[in-house]
């Protein structure tokens, strides 16, 4: 695939120092992104992982290929909780900062995916990750339902 | 003052943009001159529509060499999503649209 495959951009009430601590500290990321707990030195070419919440479960990894905080964030990124896709091979995903307004620009290309089957698995998955990330960094609680898969699985109980 | 939400539903309440929504969704990033074809509008007429959607967030560019393509941006949308669809009522949005869309489809094939 030669062109970028997802472009989003979201204008976020926050300072760019903030959304680079959202993006970088694991801390935070599980409280917006599917309960993912994101771990990295952030130098280039260290190592990138995501671990479903506290524990020391693998769901994604990848490697720093560009880190100018608090501009841009760039790492190679696949999935590594299915060995399917984890054998495709990585994909590119870059954050770019900007000062605008008196908001933040924030805008997320995910780029290089191998296939289109890893695009379908990605299409549904960012949109709810970027504005869980806005919730969050304007008032401080991210969107309930993506505060973890485990509480996702909850709702579908009946009776509540 | 117009805000940011005033911004994208103006922008929606036209259906020749939603058109060029609709044909970003079902091919994602595309030139202007792509973007034309087939369609009734002029070149002049789409570039307004795409600045209109580019203003309220809706569409959003990205130099690619010597291209400008254009992509439908999601994030705007989700929003309003979010606004006003809880976290209890989501699946039963997804379920009422899952049954409407098979159903639908049904319809269709008989």
């Amino acid at each position: 695939m030669s062109k970028p495959e997802f472009v989003y951009v979201t204008y976020i009430a926050t300072t760019p120092e903030k959304i680079w601590a959202a993006l970088t500290q694991g801390n935070f990321t599980k409280k917006y992104w599917y309960g993912r707990r994101i771990e990295s030195e952030w130098t280039v070419g260290a190592p990138v992982r995501f671990f479903d919440r506290d524990t020391q479960d693998l769901t994604d990894s990848g490697v720093v290929l560009e880190c100018d905080p608090p501009r841009r964030l760039v790492y190679s990124f696949r999935p590594e909780f299915s060995p399917e896709l984890r054998e495709q091979g990585h994909s590119r995903v870059s954050f770019t900062i900007e000062p605008h307004e008196g908001l933040v620009k924030l805008t997320l290309i995910h780029d290089q995916l191998p296939s289109e089957e890893m695009a379908a698995q990605f299409r549904e998955g960012w949109a709810p990750i970027l504005s869980s990330l806005k919730t969050f960094l304007e008032t401080g609680k991210p969107l309930p339902q993506l505060r973890s898969f485990e509480e996702k699985g909850r709702v579908t109980q009946p009776g509540e | 003052m117009e805000n940011e939400t005033d911004r994208v539903f103006k922008a929606l309440a036209d259906s020749s943009r939603r058109k060029l929504l609709d044909r970003l969704h079902a091919d994602n990033g595309q030139t202007l001159g792509r973007l034309c074809e087939g369609l009734k509008m002029t070149r002049q007429a789409v570039s307004k529509h795409l600045a209109v959607l580019e203003a309220a967030n809706l569409v959003t560019t990205l130099k690619v060499g010597r291209e400008k393509l254009h992509y439908l941006n999601p994030a705007p949308i989700g929003e309003i999503y979010d606004r006003w669809i809880g976290k209890y009522e989501r699946q039963r949005v997804e379920a009422m649209n899952d049954l409407k869309k098979s159903l639908e489809d049904e319809n269709e094939q008989a």
